[in-house]
């Protein structure tokens, strides 16, 4: 199936990701490949086929509840592109 | 005698019996990067001096009559996607550039507890996704066999730094085949074990339902070395299997009786190198004259597989990548400019009188993400998060991914049912040997029908490996691969031994 532009524009909105005019069309031409070729699946017949999602089905998995040990808030931090000790900075998020 | 051109086994063997020391042998892998590295491209980071203290160390140790792991004294080169504590990890990505773990992966844990002496990080396509590490975002790698050539990917750096004798072990991760296909490529052995034998705490996650570490070297038993002391339960990890490992031991040399191994009808169709198919035939046919039954079998769902991978792939990469956002860790827009930049451009929304369109425009913090992720983040690694996305938005999600998902079952069914019959699956790693530096940028469907035979392990869950099995005319390496069912490497190392002990295509060295 062909993408169009407002299609990938949105979904780069979705992603969380940005491109130039340039950018948006050879990005759209290429997923427009890719989907077409995914598209193969529809081939399959899946009816009443449970889906897989994990290669090796476990049951769940629990642990104690116990209080262990885990990175300080400077450790936490460290890796912060802006931080002030306590917490990490981020622009203002309510309006001005 | 030359110290790398030695297994790992038998170093380990050298070292306890004094004849040799960790910091020579540690010495002779800095020195081979030395003299070939500025060529191959394998290693992102070496550190000589902590290494040589590391090795001094175990020397130490081992003099004074300490006990000591299992790996004790050899190197070990680490794909750069592992957390190590205070160190840096990069993925091969901008966005994790300064990047330091605070914590050490269970894999790198567990390569301390077994006293290996870390020789440095190795190069890969950009969190991982790739098969040619031409998407990392510091350097290419090239093939030690033809240095015109790819060495494969998405661990490229790992299997180029074993061929070219620069690392006799090496520890992959393996996603879609990025520990076989290279291995493949670089005619030297990598195993992706079962899904959940080798802990993923603290592996940078690309596709988490299929990323599995695995281990490379030059021989079959080395591998075995490398994935016993890797492999086994951890509690950090809910994914990780109970089941216990066994060290395969002098069992590994022995020929495995009535051995019944099958081949694909699928895997020998058009478009396959007719170089590659022969070599595959003959190692069919060696197995034969080996005493084992070959059976021919079918994997009916085999063509969609691509399709299936990538469509799951990128929708869980889609999910997983999200965490890169500018605030946490990682590569951070100037902010400054982006403000500046969002005020300007709704001043000149509404001075053309576009009032709803200056109320839509992104707050400064999801331009903060956007900025970010755009100019941290490479071309293909973006295509996937978009993919995925795609594929997981409303009104798709149900066409795509849970399609795939039912798709993945069948695919599973089909490699239930060729293991009723068989014992080990036997055939291409790829259609074709290593391919031109930069002969699939331009196109990445064509990149990704690359991954044709190497996907279905991942989406199924089931242990693959890839040996050396031949060698174009052009001097280029072919790889074999063999796949087990669950939890079954034991069969599949002492099935792949079997081969090798009656080959000798593990013996020669790329000439570099």
């Amino acid at each position: 199936m062909a993408l169009t532009t407002e299609e990938v524009e949105k979904v780069a909105l979705l992603s969380r990701l940005q491109f130039t005019p340039q950018e948006l069309a050879s990005l759209t031409a290429e997923l427009g490949k890719i989907v077409g070729y995914v598209d193969l699946l529809g081939e399959v017949d899946t009816t009443g086929v449970e889906p897989m999602a994990h290669a090796i089905e476990l049951l769940n998995v629990t642990q104690d509840d116990q209080t262990r040990s885990s990175l300080t808030r400077e450790e936490a931090l460290a890796n912060a592109p802006k931080q002030n000790g306590e917490g990490y900075l981020v622009p203002a998020v309510l309006g001005d | 005698m030359q110290l790398t051109s030695l297994s790992a086994a038998r170093q380990i063997a050298l070292l306890r019996a004094g004849e040799a020391s960790s910091v020579e042998l540690t010495q002779a892998y800095l020195d081979q990067i030395a003299s070939h590295d500025g060529k191959v491209g394998a290693f992102l980071r070496i550190d000589p001096e902590r290494a040589i203290a590391a090795a001094r160390k175990i020397d130490e140790r081992r003099t004074a009559g300490e006990s000591l792991g299992c790996l004790a004294g050899v190197p070990v080169a680490v794909k750069d996607i592992l957390a190590e504590r205070g160190e840096r990890t990069t993925c091969a990505s901008r966005m994790l550039e300064e990047f330091r773990a605070p914590y050490d992966s269970t894999v790198v844990a567990r390569l301390k507890a077994a006293d290996a002496v870390l020789l440095g990080r190795t190069n890969m396509d950009e969190f991982a996704m790739g098969g040619a590490t031409e998407n990392s975002a510091f350097q290419p790698t090239r093939n030690p066999w033809d240095l015109s050539r790819s060495p494969g990917g998405s661990s490229g750096g790992a299997a180029a730094a074993v061929a070219a004798g620069m690392a006799p072990l090496s520890i992959g991760t393996d996603t879609g085949g990025s520990i076989r296909q290279p291995a493949g490529m670089c005619g030297v052995v990598g195993m992706k074990p079962t899904y959940g034998r080798v802990s993923r705490y603290g592996l940078i996650a690309f596709a988490s339902s299929l990323d599995q570490v695995g281990p490379l070297a030059r021989s079959v038993e080395d591998v075995a070395l490398l994935y016993e002391a890797i492999a086994g339960p951890d509690s950090r990890d809910s994914t990780c299997l109970p089941n216990e490992v066994l060290p395969v031991g002098a069992k590994l040399h022995q020929p495995l009786e009535g051995l019944r191994v099958g081949y694909a009808k699928e895997h020998f169709a058009e478009g396959l190198d007719s170089e590659v198919a022969s070599a595959v035939q003959q190692a069919l046919a060696q197995y034969e004259s080996l005493g084992a039954k070959l059976v021919e079998v079918s994997l009916p769902h085999s063509r969609y597989a691509v399709a299936t991978y990538y469509v799951i792939a990128p929708c869980e990469a889609s999910s997983n990548l999200a965490r890169y956002d500018g605030i946490h860790y990682g590569y951070r827009a100037d902010q400054t400019k982006l403000v500046a930049e969002l005020a300007a451009k709704k001043k000149s929304l509404e001075a053309a009188g576009d009032r709803h369109a200056a109320e839509n425009l992104d707050t400064p913090l999801v331009r903060l993400y956007c900025k970010s992720r755009s100019e941290a983040l490479g071309p293909e690694v973006k295509r996937r998060i978009m993919l995925g996305t795609y594929a997981l938005s409303s009104g798709y999600y149900e066409a795509y991914y849970l399609k795939a998902l039912k798709v993945r079952r069948l695919l599973r069914q089909d490699f239930d049912q060729v293991f009723d019959q068989v014992d080990v699956l036997a055939g291409p790693v790829t259609s074709s040997p290593a391919l031109k530096i930069g002969s699939m940028k331009d196109d990445p469907l064509a990149m990704y029908l690359v991954d044709l035979f190497t996907v279905s392990a991942n989406l199924t869950g089931i242990p693959a490996l890839s040996l050396p099995c031949g060698r174009t005319t052009a001097g280029l390496p072919i790889g074999l691969q063999l796949q087990a069912p669950p939890l079954e490497e034991e069969r599949l190392l002492r099935a792949a031994r079997m081969y090798e002990q009656a080959t000798d295509w593990q013996t020669e060295a790329p000439p570099l």
